[in-house]
């Protein structure tokens, strides 16, 4: 069982079981007469079978040789009992491996699952038909009606089939006593796993086939080579980074976020899984108006986190007007909305966004430069999806280099640091946990969130008090129109 | 046959130009870099919830942005979308095929889509109190293994004909073909920038792309078997894969290299499924061996087993907010452990 090829694309039969090479090494071992399993002879009424080993001794060899501990080692065992490697001699249905003094034997290599002939339906035929004829009477129920189903829709060989199951009982019979019983027990024990007894979970069952064959070697043409090459160029082209640098961002950035994993660490209140307690969902809501503490130190670690939020958006929002500089905020949604949003409002959105922001003498004209602007305005002929890339990622860095630190230093941020909510941590008695799990309400769905938010957006439009900055942006909506 | 042998030359002779380059580069390796980092605890989690509901055998599921509705994908032909904490079904979608391998709630939480054996990805609308199926998309000549939805109105696909497609929900057409797998696409994910994501196939390669121009800008190498799961660190700069040679391995975009490998010597089985706690210090991996193993992705051990379900996983699912981690098996139920 030796890998044939260097670039083996996996199984060649067997998809999606590629421990079995590594099943077969260990089973391998297992048999050494040395340092393998030690085995014992089976007495059954006069025969003696040599080669059986137990339950208890498999298990301790796996956990000493893979170092692990009884627990695993009984698992694994139960493994390569289920695929096949090793069968148990009483209670032969069920593939598993008990850890006691119940016998196992070695399945012989012909009846390995990594063989590279499919199981047919014709081979189990004939093994049921075997069965029959050497005792009427002698298959389970299952077996029974299995037989009876590949009798019907196999009825056009079955003379071929009752041909073979005869000549090889015929065959068996004028072998040894203790060979036949050996035979038979690898061939009840290749079945078992193969066509298991209803109730029982198949180790066979891989889920679907592979449509495409990555094995087949595709064509060698110059186009083939051509295309490697130029793959290959443009690969040894792009810039690549030391591993020091990159791998270290990796490791600071699961130690930045180490406080806020809830696997890592507990989060306040109390996580709503432990304790049925949706306190802290509730503070956490989307457009709350008091974030929590960690909230706010989230929008700290990158400028897209401050962005991803919409709670944090919103705050930078504020700072932006004060600053006077909320039209590049504005801008850079407009541009998520196009890459987003429906395509069929999309021209009208670009055109929308070019008279706001980019147009000469727009209303809220943002600072791009020359080629940039150059760039967007052309596209914009032919508008798609990411037309506006250009001179939202121009945006988007000059806001992240610029507002964005001062942001951070500014009042409207202290203001909202400061007024963040830290609650303490919950101390449920028993009982209380006990209420809390009975008093699990479904959660509203998200779409229901969006139209009450929208709903109140409305009405805050509609009906808010009078302040500049509203008037302001009023006038803007009217001049736009 | 002279232009052949010399393109053929100078194709080898690039790619040990890559290999160095790559080498180059490689000035420390994760062990080194991690060195200073304290082994993470050990993680024992328990089933705080144990969804019951499906007839049959799980193949898929996804949270909701909302962190508590989820959508899951069962082999007895439908797909239950779950209030998780409740533990209530929300709705039941029946499915015009049963094949299903697949399925994915929208960021928006208005849409939900699946797709398996009949080629197609099914986007179902949410919003009517009947729920009403907006588009089928067929266009694939393979089963849909994978979907993501980018918005309400673009969907990412990977189908077992060897290509990803994305496609527009008004149009039911197809943007973009993504071609360059040699074998089925098994899984994929999107970047947390939704610019790019990477797709990981039976040809044991993973491949990232650019949504916008349809190119593949990068392909990892090591996997032995097929790459079943595939998933970016929440950072965006790495990508971990789970693939049927039993291993999971994370490779860095930056470096353009494998950085870790996670595996065992007792562990000899595929990886189905997996997901990243938010920090991207744990990965949750779904083994065929009926287990999900819990790895430090920095020490590259292993930290914690959930062990429950009587047959294999078949998905596994962080919410965005990480407050929990979510098994789905063969075994037809759905578990949620913290």
């Amino acid at each position: 069982m030796t890998i044939r090829n260097v670039r083996d694309h996996g199984q060649r039969y067997r998809p999606r079981m590629a421990c079995l090479k590594k099943v077969e090494t260990v089973v391998l071992e297992m048999q050494d007469p040395k340092t393998g399993v030690k085995s014992q002879t089976q007495r059954l009424v006069i025969t003696t079978i040599p080669h059986a080993i137990t339950g208890e001794d498999i298990v301790a060899w796996i956990a000493n040789r893979l170092k692990i501990d009884a627990s695993e080692a009984q698992a694994m065992g139960t493994m390569m009992v289920a695929f096949g490697y090793i069968y148990p001699l009483q209670d032969h249905k069920r593939l598993i491996i008990k850890p006691d003094t119940s016998l196992y034997r070695f399945q012989t290599p012909y009846f390995w699952p990594a063989q590279q002939w499919p199981v047919e339906d014709t081979d189990y035929a004939i093994y049921l038909a075997k069965r029959n004829i050497r005792k009427k009477g002698m298959l389970e129920l299952y077996e029974q009606e299995e037989y009876n189903n590949l009798y019907k829709w196999m009825n056009h060989k079955w003379d071929f089939i009752v041909m073979q199951a005869k000549e090889q009982y015929r065959a068996g019979k004028e072998r040894k006593k203790p060979d036949r019983v050996v035979f038979d027990c690898q061939e009840r024990a290749y079945w078992v796993v193969h066509r298991p007894p209803p109730g029982t979970v198949s180790a066979m069952d891989h889920g679907l086939d592979r449509m495409v064959d990555p094995n087949l070697e595709e064509k060698k043409t110059p186009d083939y080579y051509r295309r490697i090459i130029m793959f290959t160029q443009q690969c040894i082209m792009r810039p690549r980074v030391k591993s020091s640098v990159s791998i270290g961002a990796l490791v600071k950035y699961t130690a930045t976020y180490k406080e806020h994993d809830p696997f890592l660490n507990s989060c306040l209140p109390s996580n709503p899984w432990l304790t049925d307690d949706i306190t802290y969902w509730n503070l956490n809501m989307p457009n709350v108006e008091t974030p929590t503490k960690m909230r706010v130190e989230r929008w700290t670690f990158s400028f897209g986190e401050l962005l991803a939020d919409p709670r944090g958006r919103d705050d930078f929002r504020l700072f932006l007007k004060k600053e006077f500089s909320g039209e590049n905020l504005a801008f850079w949604e407009g541009c998520e909305d196009l890459k987003w949003g429906a395509a069929e409002t999309m021209k009208e959105k670009a055109q929308q966004i070019y008279k706001t922001f980019l147009a000469r003498g727009a209303p809220r004209w943002i600072n791009i430069d020359g080629k940039t602007m150059d760039i967007t305005v052309k596209g914009l002929a032919h508008p798609h999806r990411y037309v506006l890339d250009a001179a939202q990622t121009h945006i988007y860095m000059l806001m992240k280099k610029d507002s964005y630190g001062r942001y951070l230093k500014s009042p409207v941020f202290k203001e909202t640091q400061k007024k963040a909510a830290a609650p303490d941590a919950h101390r449920f008695s028993e009982t209380q946990l006990e209420q809390n799990s009975k008093r699990r309400r479904p959660s509203l769905s998200p779409i229901t969130l969006k139209q009450q938010e929208e709903e109140q957006k409305a009405k805050l439009a509609a009906s808010g008090p009078v302040d500049i900055t509203q008037v302001m942006s009023k006038l803007e909506k009217k001049q736009r129109k | 046959m002279g232009e052949m042998e010399q393109m053929k030359k100078e194709a080898e002779g690039l790619k040990t130009q890559i290999e160095a380059a790559r080498k180059a580069v490689n000035d420390t390796d994760m062990a080194s870099a991690a060195a200073g980092v304290a082994p993470a605890p050990r993680v024992q989690l328990k089933t705080r919830r144990t969804l019951k509901g499906h007839l049959a055998k799980i193949y898929a599921m996804h949270w909701c942005t909302d962190n508590r509705l989820m959508v899951s994908a069962s082999q007895d032909g439908k797909l239950l979308i779950w209030d998780s904490h409740s533990g209530n079904k929300v709705n039941a979608v029946p499915l015009k095929s049963s094949w299903v391998m697949t399925c994915a709630y929208a960021p928006s939480g208005n849409l939900v889509a699946s797709g398996g054996l009949d080629n197609m990805c099914t986007v179902y609308n949410l919003k009517t109190p009947v729920i009403k199926t907006v588009k089928e998309l067929d266009a694939h000549a393979g089963y849909l293994s994978c979907c993501r939805f980018l918005s309400d109105n673009e969907i990412l696909t990977a189908s077992g004909d060897t290509t990803c497609a994305l496609w527009d929900l008004e149009t039911g057409k197809q943007t973009t073909v993504f071609l360059s797998h040699v074998g089925d696409c098994m899984c994929l994910a999107l970047s947390p920038d939704n610019n790019s994501f990477i797709s990981g196939a039976c040809d044991s390669l993973a491949k990232l792309w650019d949504i916008r121009d349809g190119q593949c800008k990068q392909t990892f190498l090591g996997h032995t078997s097929d790459i079943n799961a595939i998933s970016f660190l929440p950072s965006g700069n790495a990508v971990v894969t789970g693939s049927d040679d039993c291993t999971c391995k994370m490779y860095d975009l930056r470096a353009d290299q494998e950085v870790i490998c996670y595996q065992d010597a007792a562990l000899n089985s595929g990886v189905t499924s997996l997901a990243l706690s938010m920090s991207g210090r744990l990965v949750f991996a779904g083994y065929d061996d009926f287990n999900c193993n819990i790895w430090d992705s920095l020490k590259g051990e292993k930290v914690g087993v959930l062990s429950g379900h009587d047959n294999r996983v078949s998905c596994t699912g962080v919410p965005a907010d990480g407050m929990c981690v979510c098994t789905g098996s063969w075994d037809s139920f759905l578990k949620i452990w913290n």
